[in-house]
């Protein structure tokens, strides 16, 4: 017998860890995502008991994919009639039988009858089947169709997100439901309406060739900085940050780097992350009211992160022009290593900004790239730029605009003017942190250096 | 191989009648970019403008195209393609994306084309 609770610690960790691996390889021999969740889920449950009694596998993740798989293989084979399937354009050696080596082994574990004998802690008995054995450990890694999958360009983003929190990371349908503020059925209908246009417009399980590649990763990149950014500012309700989607979100850069290790966006964003999460504990007082960067305490700031997240810029910055997530984890990098606010390298962060804008124009960085210009060029010019973003209206019903502007006018004097933009932020942001923080700027009728 | 229905929609103001030849020209070339991209043309409609359309719910029949918007159906395709990745392909190809209106890619569930009767 192995202490249970060890065992729970090992499901729990294997379940991390091993999740997404488990699910990938599953859906392609169940071809049926819901199938294979169901086979997934079975196993990790299946666990909680054989690992008790005989003891915890060597390779767990080895271990929980097999009997999954196996599940999997059943469920097909009862069913006789091919249902619709996911289709699969590559040969499908995910049939071949050795997969499925260890016959006996799995045949002892679906029946759930006892062990003929208690081997020791993860100890495998004599004769048993070594799951667990080299050769076991190569699980063929599906991870990276899976997350092509739930991030194709043909599901709508909530439902990209939400697909990528139940697959990829193994989150509860009722905890991305509770994420996301929405009742658990509907969160359950939008993620079933999602999984059967998979199925029946025949989107396909595989990574993308080398001419699509560029598009959809750049797809999966911006629904994990999206998962980030939901969490990291929660768009509405009580909390600024929601700390399980921030990691979540982390998670998922750290398993697309080791996936996907040559490309260099790839690491830009989880430098990105890294760097804006390192001042994750500071960005909030003890009554949860935000503060300034410039009120914030450096010295609480996540150091290691940063560092981190540096070299993954520097490797980032070589060898080629830099994209958009390698150039926005570089501004976010120079703020964070400044050793005072009042000692960012501004101009950098102006030539970074120019850069970014020219191979993404967006508004909101061409709004970001202001506040840089203010420092450097002075708010008077910050503000006509701002002004002329505000004409172009690409921009409207986003409160950062506002809220840029209202603190360019505080510097400028004009209080007036300046009250009356806070008015408008205030009047768009949904955030209650946020819109405490601006509720607070305008009452005070604003002294001092401001942040957007 | 799965089949696919690409619905062309137009600016209402400027359907398939109001085409110029070159956007003509455009749309009678794509059938190349199906072949290109591993798809199968199987059929291929363009329509009379929407203002020729008559509209019939429940009881009720009225002028004009079923649902009251900017764009309108102009035409429709069925192709054949391996995967909505091949469907997406051909589809972001048709001129229509192009010319202010674009394109839906519906899966097919199933259907069959007929053959008129010989003219007497």
């Amino acid at each position: 017998m192995t202490d249970p609770s060890d065992v729970r610690t090992a499901v729990a960790d294997a379940h991390r860890r091993g999740w997404a691996l488990a699910l990938a390889a599953t859906a392609r021999v169940a071809r049926d995502l819901d199938l294979a969740e169901e086979c997934v889920q079975e196993a990790y449950a299946a666990a909680l008991v054989s690992w008790v009694r005989d003891g915890i596998p060597k390779t767990p993740v080895a271990w929980l994919t097999t009997i999954a798989k196996r599940r999997a293989m059943d469920a097909v084979r009862r069913e006789q009639v091919f249902r619709s399937k996911l289709p699969l354009l590559v040969e499908s050696e995910a049939m071949e039988p050795e997969e499925f080596a260890p016959e006996e082994f799995a045949a002892n574990e679906m029946a759930g009858e006892p062990a003929p004998h208690q081997p020791a802690a993860g100890e495998p008995a004599a004769g048993e089947p070594a799951l667990g054995e080299p050769g076991d450990d190569v699980v063929p890694d599906e991870r990276l169709r899976l997350i092509f999958l739930c991030c194709h360009p043909a599901l709508a983003q909530d439902a990209q997100m939400a697909l990528t929190l139940r697959l990829v990371c193994g989150v509860s349908t009722r905890d991305i439901a509770r994420t996301f503020l929405l009742s658990e059925p509907t969160m359950a209908a939008r993620m079933t309406r999602a999984k059967k246009k998979i199925t029946a417009a025949r989107i396909p399980y595989r990574v993308p060739g080398a001419a699509e590649l560029p598009d959809r990763l750049s797809a999966v990149l911006g629904v994990i900085h999206l998962l980030f950014t939901t969490g990291h500012t929660a768009p509405s309700g009580a909390a600024l940050v929601r700390s399980d989607l921030v990691d979540q979100a982390l998670h998922l850069a750290r398993m697309l780097r080791e996936l996907m290790p040559d490309e260099r966006e790839v690491w830009g964003l989880l430098a990105l992350l890294l760097v804006t999460d390192a001042r994750r504990a500071t960005r909030v007082d003890t009554q949860g009211r935000l503060l300034r960067l410039e009120e914030q305490d450096r010295s609480r700031w996540d150091r290691a992160a940063i560092a981190e997240a540096h070299d993954l810029i520097v490797d980032g910055l070589r060898g080629g022009r830099p994209g958009r997530y390698v150039l926005q984890a570089a501004i976010a990098s120079l703020y964070a290593e400044a050793p005072a606010y009042e000692q960012t390298d501004w101009p950098q962060i102006l030539t970074l900004y120019d850069e970014l804008l020219r191979i993404w124009p967006s508004p909101v960085v061409a709004l970001n790239r202001t506040v840089a210009m203010a420092r450097v060029h002075g708010p008077m010019r910050a503000l006509a730029e701002v002004e002329e973003l505000e004409r172009a209206g690409q921009l409207a019903g986003y409160h950062y605009l506002p809220a840029v502007k209202a603190d360019l006018l505080r510097r400028l004097g004009r209080t007036n003017d300046a009250a009356l933009a806070y008015r408008q932020a205030l009047e768009l942001a949904q955030n209650d942190a946020e819109r405490d923080f601006l509720a607070a700027r305008l009452a005070e009728r604003l002294a001092g250096p401001d942040h957007p | 191989m799965a089949q696919y229905a690409i619905l062309i929609f137009a600016n209402a103001s400027h359907d398939h009648a109001a085409l110029s030849p070159e956007d003509r020209a455009a749309h009678d070339r794509h059938g190349e970019a199906v072949e290109k991209f591993g798809g199968t043309m199987l059929t291929a409609f363009a329509l009379q403008p929407a203002a020729t359309a008559t509209s019939i719910r429940g009881d009720v029949v009225t002028d004009g195209p079923f649902i009251d918007a900017k764009e309108v159906v102009a035409g429709f395709y069925v192709i054949e393609a391996p995967d909505l990745d091949a469907a997406m392909e051909i589809a972001r190809r048709n001129p229509a994306t192009q010319q202010g209106g674009g394109v839906e890619v519906r899966p097919v569930d199933s259907g069959f084309v007929g053959v008129p009767p010989t003219a007497g």
